[in-house]
């Protein structure tokens, strides 16, 4: 299989071509074996499946290319050993991926009652805790955190999508490659990498001096998720204006439009598919920021529409202090519970934002020809 | 279609207000792109101000009773142990994969891969936490364990190790879980820009699969490769919920299995609510250090794929 690329062509003269190439049934019989071998000596150890894949992993790694490069050469056998490498590394890759979205699911779902959905933290102590026996009699629920969330990002949506949409109209409209351009460019990289508690610190810091320390209110919040929300904004931006055609910003400029006018009725047209998922996507991002949220926003339980004053909590915070500081701390179960319903909630709304943003990215699909 | 934009003015006929229009849309974008400036100059200055008083402050003061820098020591290098751990775990592994959906997996399945490795960097950090804290943190203990017992001569395997798992070792595997789609999907990127010819050229002189991308894949690669794990270790130096909820912090200590030591990030996030007065500021103080040594990092992989961008013909 892997090594048909150097010897694969000449099936006729098998005997003579095919002479030093393993047989068909090599690999699979090897890996057979080593899952066989790895039951063995898991078993010998002290049996655990992770044990068991771990040993028939290493046996299967080892004697695989050994075997090959025995029969093949020693070229050979690197090459399938790298084969198997990219392989195992694939798996090992995915194992967590899919152990995560189990883990949510599995601890999500019985906590998705209607009171998790509709109800927020006011009000419920400890001693509820200590009464809920079963998942449905948990009461309390994340309606404040939803609310805090849909309010936060929304501020933060709106003061960061003009910034970096007319950020990258002027990197890509007016610069074209001026010292300025280059230099916006630059910070933009920069700010890309700043870590999202700084950003966090950041808004407090700003907020304390201005109105007195421990400010803390959702809009403080909100230009925290600014600060991380605009480089992408503009990366995303930046990179759909610049592949849309220059003929039609010359067809434009040929029939007298202004330049203005040639953005806002050409440029951005064609590249709005683009522009909006590219939007959607950042949203995507900052909506599961936790750390800047737990230094800006405080901690609330009950429901606040109000971003300019009192405490917000969002979906991340909530997950973080049900955990970290459960409600009745004898019994964490019913907190717990709750924490991973939330997680469900926000992967839900996190996974609902990458598929619209594709859609979006699909159905307005490019109306141009490529660069 | 739905493109009409807020932004446009009433009578544009008129040629004079077309002028106008030109010169406030033109200086509000350069406005906006200034506006970067501005923000990234404030995050420093007001970090800045704010962190003066614990410059200022007698070293008595400070928590742990001296100075600044004994406080802040411990947190750096508990900091870069994570990170590092992170990034010898996750740079193998994410090349291998990039490698696996360039060159490896077949066209159709390489696709869903690329999309379902972008749903691993969706995922958000406070669930890896969860995840790292609930889940992976009690399966390791028995390696931990094994680990103490037939590998405790070596510093970082002293036991006895941590009963629950919680350790700067599980930290620094929940992070390079986070971290490795960041390396992968950019390393994919530039692997797939590979000139087509030169991997042909390659398999045209009889080299095996694995030849052909260790003589023309990779030396291509080489620098995007460089800048994409500078660029994940920004990431995982600035990373926070993952580690503040995965490890159970202490003081410093050499070993990985134990309980013990404590990142910047996390220090920050586990402290900062009920904080006030000098130790506000002196955590302030210590995200100042970390902006420092995430610019410093992000800033050399920047150069790198500035430098790398003029060899490339793949613009």
């Amino acid at each position: 299989m892997t090594t048909s690329t150097q010897l694969g062509t000449s099936p006729v003269r098998q005997s003579k071509l095919t002479r030093g190439q393993r047989p068909k049934w090599l690999v699979p019989v090897i890996g057979v074996a080593a899952i066989v071998a790895g039951a063995a000596l898991a078993a010998l150890v002290g049996f655990s499946i992770a044990l068991w894949a771990l040993f028939a992993a290493v046996i299967f790694l080892v004697v695989g290319p050994l075997a090959v490069g025995l029969i093949e050469g020693s070229r050979s056998g690197t090459d399938s050993l790298m084969t198997f490498l990219v392989y195992a590394a694939f798996i090992l890759a995915v194992i967590p991926l899919i152990s995560v979205i189990w883990t949510v699911l599995v601890n999500g779902i019985p906590g998705l009652t209607s009171n998790m959905l509709f109800t927020s933290m006011n009000g419920v102590t400890g001693f509820h805790d200590n009464q809920a026996d079963a998942p449905g009699s948990v009461i309390g629920g994340a309606y404040h955190a939803i609310v805090g969330t849909v309010s936060i990002t929304f501020w933060a949506t709106l003061m960061s999508v003009p910034v970096g949409l007319l950020t990258a109209i002027y990197l890509v409209e007016y610069s074209r490659g001026g010292w300025l351009g280059k230099a916006i460019t630059f910070f933009v990289d920069v700010m890309t990498g700043i870590p999202s508690i700084v950003a966090g610190l950041f808004a407090a810091a700003l907020f304390g001096m201005i109105f007195g320390p421990s400010t803390r209110t959702g809009f403080v919040a909100a230009v925290a998720l600014t600060v991380l929300m605009i480089p992408t904004v503009v990366k995303n931006t930046e990179e759909m204006l610049r592949i849309v055609p220059n003929e039609l910003r010359e067809a434009s400029y040929a029939l007298g439009v202004r330049k203005w006018r040639t953005i806002l009725k050409v440029v951005i047209p064609t590249a709005i598919s683009g522009i909006a998922s590219g939007v959607t996507l950042a949203i995507a991002r900052v909506i599961g920021e936790t750390a800047p949220l737990l230094v800006t926003a405080g901690f609330a339980t009950a429901i606040n529409w109000n971003s300019f004053s009192g405490w917000m909590t969002t979906l991340p915070t909530f997950i973080y202090y049900q955990i970290m500081t459960p409600t009745s701390p004898t019994n964490p179960d019913p907190s717990l519970q709750r924490a991973w319903a939330a997680a469900l909630i926000l992967i839900v709304i996190v996974m609902l934002l990458n598929l619209v943003a594709r859609l979006i990215a699909r159905a307005f699909a490019p109306k141009t020809a490529g660069r | 279609m739905s493109t009409t934009i807020s932004a446009q003015k009433p009578g544009t006929r008129q040629s004079s207000a077309g002028r106008a229009g030109d010169s406030v849309f033109s200086g509000l974008s350069l406005a906006a792109g200034i506006l970067i400036f501005a923000v990234l100059a404030a995050v420093a200055l007001f970090l800045l101000l704010q962190a003066l008083p614990t410059f200022a402050a007698p070293a008595e003061e400070i928590t742990g009773g001296q100075g600044f820098f004994h406080y802040i020591w411990p947190l750096i290098v508990g900091t870069l142990i994570a990170a590092v751990i992170a990034l010898l775990i996750a740079t193998p592994v994410g090349i291998l994969v990039a490698l696996y959906i360039s060159h490896y997996a077949p066209a159709k399945v390489s696709k869903p891969v690329g999309y379902v490795i972008d749903l691993l960097a969706a995922i958000p950090s406070v669930i890896y936490g969860a995840w790292g804290a609930t889940v992976l943190a009690p399966a390791l203990v028995p390696l931990y364990n094994w680990l103490a017992e037939n590998l405790g001569f070596i510093p970082i395997f002293d036991g006895p190790a941590s009963q629950t798992g919680k350790t700067m070792l599980t930290a620094g595997i929940v992070l390079a879980i986070m971290i490795l789609p960041i390396i992968t999907s950019m390393s994919r990127e530039i692997f797939t820009q590979t000139p087509k010819l030169h991997e042909e050229a390659a398999l045209a002189l009889g080299a095996t699969r694995w030849e052909m991308i260790r003589m023309s894949v990779l030396p291509f690669a080489r620098p995007g490769i460089i800048s994409s794990i500078m660029l994940a270790l920004g990431r995982a130096l600035g990373e926070t919920m993952a580690v503040a909820l995965v490890l159970s912090s202490g003081p410093m200590i050499a070993s990985l299995i134990k309980s013990g030591n404590q990142t910047i990030a996390a220090e920050i996030a586990l402290n900062f609510p009920e904080a006030y007065g000098l130790r506000l500021s002196e955590l302030i103080a210590a995200g100042l250090v970390l902006f420092l040594i995430t610019l410093v990092v992000n800033m050399i992989a920047r150069a790198i794929i500035a430098r790398y961008k003029e060899f490339s013909g793949a613009n």
